[in-house]
């Protein structure tokens, strides 16, 4: 009989203590951590003031290459955010026994992403001041937004995303809330008594729960794919060599759902290492991810590999100029993301003992998620550097102010969860203990393994 | 009352004197970007002649080659706008800009094959003394837009405000614009394709005449003259 089992009958008071240790007291460290992330973030946010306030000049970005790393990494922590709510989902579908503790942490993973990522596009803007030009309010001359533009599906594809994952992370802790707000005093009282809505457990609340819970992964599937469709047209749709191309649309989700694994991977790690989950995320959880990580890196390699072997073989001079400075300008580029994003991730995913070890999965996360960043930069900067006209043809490099939008970007991510690990439940405590309280160990011939017992289907369900 | 205006540029006859950017900077307002931020790629200019050489057995020969906006019948910058800042003018069939609309996707920029947008990275500024030449006619654009060429379109307005006040119609060769007025040796062509007498609509019927990118289905309404090969050439 191991530890776990045990927690789950000690009552439901000592396993949010357990897996929600942060919500209970605030250490020191915490207040160093959160400080140090705030610092950072706060000096990213006045750097984009003095680029307000000076003028885009100040990055790198040129006649040919309109855009850079801001939409690099707008491209790229909305490809991020892409699994939490999508991996949670399909798990929650095809109810897979190990999701409980994947769940939550993935989950606010994506809502973060997405505000992180959806900043970018506005960052960009050279009249940032004016972007509620781009909703459509009603004004004195009528003036609508073009809903021809990609940018317009964009905005409302991650709006809509954005709620949706919001109502669904939502949505999965009000069950926990409950729990929380039984066992907490004073203004976090207060606070999970408002969030909970009112959430008893009595047995029908949790059957509407079941089905509505049900009903919402089936629909923010589609939603998560359309968005990263949507966000790849912002490309495809353009009359760039390189960017011209139908392939865009499931290689963008491919790499979002590549990403955004590696992310849930870190992200677990941190989740692991900070609230000492050991008990919970255990080996096999990283195991599972890591099969689901070398899965996508061969569905990633297939994509590129169809990219590129059709531009190859109809060599169109403007898509093959494109494809020649993979070789020369970019080449450092290109070999990072290769090496990062394939030849790394392939053989070391490949290895069992890889996959169970906490520290080196999370290593290749890392290094898969450096190795998108550069294929995101990839996909954008080369195309604009070698657009129709050779005659204006320029490099990019990105200049401090954009350096620092890429390491403001990550702070304010980390402080977003920092404060989310704070405030709410980080793991997923009613589903943990379904799960526990259907497991138990039963010796088979000379050995203790643990099975877990499943609902029937049929009638009364 | 309708026109279409078009241009077409003669390659035959231009030699690269640059004097039209020169003329198009002076009549637009359009701000001076210095030595380093041209390195940058961020000139200003609305018109570039952007340069090719060929190899032509021993010789290397330069291609000069004038682009302005083509204003696009079907123009690829206009529908991705999201804030229809960029649009197209039904009555004179041109590719309008309206500034305070801007809001600096740059999107416009990336779409256009032939490059020939324009940002304001920085604040406009002149050095002296040439911040005491502005045209009065237009706006100087604020930073964070996107500008590029309108076939000059004040002088398009004017000339239609003066035929409209004398009660007839624009003459052909009324209203130019200021490279076409200023190149030396007349090898950009402007007119109203509209009005079958002029010299524009001519022009279009010449066996040179191609149109660059022409595959991309962008309907350009500048078009170009051929050169034109064999001695003395
Ligand atoms: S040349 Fe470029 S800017 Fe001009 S109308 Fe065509 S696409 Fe638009």
């Amino acid at each position: 009989m191991n530890e776990r089992n045990h927690l789950a009958r000690q009552g439901e008071g000592k396993l949010y203590e357990e897996l929600s240790r942060s919500n209970l007291v605030t250490t020191k460290a915490w207040y160093r951590a959160a400080g140090i992330l705030f610092a950072v973030t706060a000096g990213a946010a006045g750097v984009f003031f003095y680029m307000m306030a000076t003028g885009i000049g100040v990055t790198g970005l040129s006649r040919p290459v309109m855009w850079g790393t801001m939409i690099i990494l707008f491209v790229f922590w909305i490809g991020l955010s892409h699994s939490g709510t999508l991996i949670s989902a399909i798990l929650r579908i095809t109810r897979a026994g190990w999701r409980a503790p994947v769940l939550r942490g993935a989950e606010a993973m994506t809502v973060f992403a997405l505000m992180v990522g959806g900043l970018f596009p506005l960052m960009h803007l050279g009249r940032n001041w004016r972007f509620y030009y781009m909703i459509p309010y009603p004004n004195d001359r009528l003036l609508w937004p073009n809903f021809r533009s990609p940018l317009l599906w964009d905005m409302v594809a991650i709006g809509t995303y954005l709620t949706g994952s919001i109502l669904f992370l939502y949505f999965g802790m009000i069950p926990d809330l409950a729990v929380a707000r039984d066992f907490s005093t004073g203004w976090r009282k207060k606070l999970y008594t408002i969030l909970a809505a009112g959430f008893r457990g009595t047995h029908s609340e949790w059957r509407r729960y079941h089905v509505a819970s049900t009903l919402f992964a089936v629909l923010i599937i589609p939603v998560a794919v359309s968005v990263h469709s949507i966000v790849s047209w912002d490309f495809a749709m353009a009359m760039v060599p390189g960017w011209h191309s139908t392939i865009f649309a499931p290689y963008f989700v491919a790499g979002a759902i590549y990403s955004g694994i590696a992310g849930v991977i870190t992200v677990m790690a941190f989740l692991r290492r900070v609230f000492r989950l050991e008990n919970f995320l255990t080996e096999r959880h990283f195991d599972n991810l890591g099969k689901l990580l070398l899965t996508m890196t061969l569905v990633w390699g297939y994509f590129y590999f169809a990219e590129f072997l059709t531009t190859w073989y109809s060599r169109l001079p403007e898509d093959w100029a494109l494809i020649s400075s993979y070789g020369g300008h970019f080449l450092p580029l290109f070999i990072l993301m290769l090496t990062c994003n394939f030849l790394i991730p392939l053989p070391a995913l490949c290895l069992s003992k890889v996959r169970r070890s906490v520290p080196a999965i999370l290593a290749v996360s890392l290094v898969v998620n450096v190795g998108m960043l550069a294929e995101r930069a990839l996909i954008v900067v080369p195309s604009l550097a070698r657009r129709n006209d050779p005659s204006i043809w320029l490099n990019y490099f990105p200049t401090w102010v954009e350096i620092s939008f890429i390491v403001g970007s990550i702070t304010l991510f980390s402080l977003l969860y920092v404060i989310f690990a704070k405030l709410f439940p980080v793991m997923a405590i009613s589903d943990i203990k379904e799960h526990l309280f259907r497991t138990t160990d039963r010796a088979v011939g000379g050995a203790v393994v643990p099975s877990v017992a499943e609902e029937d289907e049929g009638e009364g369900k | 009352m309708k026109h279409k205006w078009a241009m077409a540029i003669d390659m035959d006859r231009c030699t690269g004197c640059g004097a039209c950017v020169v003329a198009c900077v002076a009549e637009n307002n359009t701000p001076t970007a210095g030595e380093e931020e041209a390195g940058k790629g961020r000139l200003m200019q609305w018109l570039r002649v952007s340069r090719f050489w060929k190899k032509e057995g021993e010789e290397t020969r330069a291609i000069f080659v004038p682009t302005p906006c083509m204003h696009c019948e079907k123009a690829p910058c206009e529908i991705v706008c999201p804030v229809y800042a960029t649009y197209h003018d039904e009555d004179d069939h041109l590719n309008a800009m309206v500034y305070n609309r801007c809001i600096g996707t740059r999107y416009c920029a990336n779409n256009c094959p032939y490059s020939v947008r324009v940002f304001n990275w920085w604040p406009a500024k002149w050095e002296k003394p040439l911040d005491e030449q502005l045209n009065p006619d237009l706006s100087v654009r604020s930073r964070g837009v996107m500008e590029k060429c309108t076939y000059c379109i004040q002088r398009i307005r004017r000339g239609k405000e003066t035929a409209i006040k004398e009660g007839r119609k624009i003459r052909d060769g009324e209203v130019m614009p200021a490279c076409a007025q200023t190149c030396p040796p007349g090898a950009i062509i402007f007119g109203d394709l509209l009005d079958p007498e002029s010299e524009i609509s001519r022009t279009v019927k010449d066996t040179r005449l191609f149109k660059l990118m022409e595959h991309l289905g962008t309907e350009p309404s500048t078009v170009y003259l051929k050169k034109q090969k064999g001695p003395g050439r």
